[in-house]
């Protein structure tokens, strides 16, 4: 099975963030890490490459910093990247990072395409789902299993509550990955010192321009929401705060 | 083409997902602020009953949608429904619950008519005629007002729990309700949906918890949680935890709170090591009282925590047991 991972550099869970002077997005100077459903939708490729043989193919779009997503998925086990470099990515909506992903790939032979189900940044839980619809196939979204069949595929779809639902599809196919759908490898010093041999392609903005549009939608305004409660602050030391918290869970919330 | 606003109300296997009747009062809400007449519709293989339902509320109009094919539901089924019926009638404005259903088949709606989603919003405001939506960003640490930039239709989704389901206004009388009959191609339909169903032994039941202790990331370890667990004992609390806690296998599925989880809404919820991601937050956001132990001061549980404790929560919790130990003690 020939496997696409789209991954995203998103900034490091407890990255403090501060405005830019756009007030539109962040300032860039935070620490990053890989986005962390895109990191279990890289190991589920490793682990159906292992089991069926083929070939893992990441693909990210970012400035020159996202490359240490796919430095780090070729150290895990990918056979190649790709990487679309160049700042203004960062800015494109899930529509159009869609089709500059399927530009990207025109010459490509893929059986699956897996994404994460969302990213850490925007959030939009879109982008696989998109570029599904933009290269005609079929998809399935929140996966937690994968198995190959004569058919095509069985995937485990997770549904809210609990529940859950099989679906049988035909390849080639998209699928949105779940976070917990694996456990995720550590790279190895050989995957890292092999890595560097892999090949990665760079495809500048000009190569998927014609393909790309004007965003369909714009972030006016980015801020820190407004609280809608008010919070109070317990402090001191802890043995004050344990004390405080105790007087409150007492008096206060009437659960002691 | 007449600017109104249609709501896509969720049905699954014939009964009303609750959560739309929040997306009726969010739909009330910005006709009220746009002037937009307000219509509904029910996506399904019969959906006039719940089509009859939904017209008790303050609707201009309710459409049942109808094929055969739509039932089991499949996104290429329900995206070609749909394309079919805002072709025929474009509305301005498209609203729908952000559920699991809604995100695996709106982006293919709306990309095969060539427009867009602002997905998991958590308000709108109308200002000066411009109509902008809010949505979380970077897991909740900011917000971001979004705007459309392409032509009508618009298609937006709101986030469980950002408007209440109980102030759907309701009719004067009841709204009209137009049965619409959808073609669906017999080869359009490309996944095999099987039964829906839940993994077995569902053994623990967090939603009637009047006290919950629950876990996040910030405990590190497995062994750690054993701290967590003697200050629920001491509590006499049930012990829970977000996703990343239950993926890891530290405690067992059935006490994971948030949108893959449960939803709960104990009198008091403390949550230690938490940092708070929406998916979380939408699970447990209804407690009456929060408790957020967390390192992080910028932490999105403290948006939402009455009571907010900055530090670690190995040097918080230890003397916490006790005091709650003594305290229980009668000292």
């Amino acid at each position: 099975m020939k496997i696409l991972v789209c991954m995203k550099q998103v900034p490091q869970k407890d990255a403090p963030l501060k405005l830019n002077e756009t007030g539109a997005w962040i300032r860039e100077d935070v620490s990053y890490e890989v986005n962390e459903p895109d990191a279990f939708a890289l190991e589920e490729a490793l682990r159906q490459k292992e089991k069926h043989t083929g070939e893992v193919v990441v693909i990210t779009s970012g400035p020159a910093r996202a490359q240490q997503v796919l430095r780090e998925a070729l150290a895990k086990g990918a056979d190649r990247a790709i990487h679309l470099e160049d700042n203004a990515f960062v800015g494109f909506d899930a529509y159009n990072t869609a089709k500059a992903f399927a530009a990207a790939i025109k010459d490509e032979k893929f059986d699956l395409i897996f994404t994460g189900l969302q990213s850490d940044d925007y959030g939009y839980a879109q982008t696989g789902v998109i570029l599904a619809e933009l290269l005609g196939w079929p998809h399935a979204t929140i996966i937690m299993q994968i198995e190959k069949t004569d058919a095509g595929i069985k995937v485990k779809r997770e549904l809210e509550a609990g529940y859950f639902q099989f679906v049988d599809m035909p390849l080639p196919a998209v699928l949105t990955i779940q976070s917990g759908i694996n456990k995720l490898r550590y790279a190895t010093l050989i995957g890292i010192k092999n890595a560097k041999n892999k090949p990665l392609r760079k495809v500048a903005l000009a190569e998927v321009q014609s393909a790309v549009g004007e965003n369909l939608q714009k972030i006016e305004k980015l801020y820190v929401p407004q609280k809608t409660k008010k919070t109070e602050h317990i402090e001191g030391s802890p043995a004050e705060i344990a004390r405080k918290l105790v007087d409150k869970l007492r008096n206060e919330l009437r659960v002691l | 083409m007449p600017e109104t606003i249609l709501v896509v109300v969720e049905q699954r296997e014939g009964k009303l997902n609750r959560v739309s009747w929040e997306t009726i009062t969010a739909g009330q809400a910005v006709a009220a602020a746009t002037g937009w007449p307000l219509e509904a519709a029910v996506v399904g293989a019969s959906a006039a009953s719940i089509a009859g339902e939904v017209a008790t509320k303050k609707l201009a109009k309710v459409y049942a949608i109808e094929s055969p094919k739509l039932e089991p539901y499949t996104p290429d089924a329900f995206s070609a429904a749909l394309k079919q019926f805002l072709t025929t009638k474009p509305p301005k404005l498209v609203l729908m619950p952000h559920t699991y259903q809604v995100r695996d088949f709106v982006p293919k709606l709306a990309t095969a008519m060539g427009r867009t989603v602002i997905s998991d919003c958590i308000g709108f405001k109308h200002e000066n005629g411009r109509l902008v939506f809010t949505r979380q960003m970077f897991q909740g640490k900011l917000a971001a007002d979004v705007s459309f930039t392409s032509d009508a239709p618009w298609f937006a989704t709101f986030q469980n729990g950002a408007f209440r389901g109980d102030q759907a206004e309701a009719g004067a009388t009841a709204a009209p309700v137009e049965t619409v009959s959808v073609e669906i191609a017999v080869n359009a339909i490309r996944n095999k949906p099987q039964e829906v169903f839940k993994e077995a032994k569902q053994a623990v039941d967090l939603t009637q918890a009047e006290v919950i202790v629950a876990v996040g990331r910030g405990i590190k370890e497995q062994k750690n949680i054993d701290i967590a667990k003697q200050l629920a004992d001491a509590l006499g609390a049930d012990l829970a935890a977000s996703r990343p806690i239950c993926d890891n296998g530290w405690l067992p599925m059935d006490r994971q709170i948030g949108s893959s989880g449960q939803t709960v809404a104990p009198k008091l919820y403390l949550a230690l090591g938490i940092s708070g991601a929406i998916q979380h937050i939408v699970g447990m956001k209804g407690s009456r009282t929060i408790i957020a132990v967390n390192k992080d001061s910028e932490a999105p549980i403290f948006e939402i925590a009455d009571y907010a404790i900055v530090g670690n929560l190995f040097d918080i919790v230890p003397p916490l047991i006790e005091e709650v130990k003594k305290a229980k003690a009668g000292g």
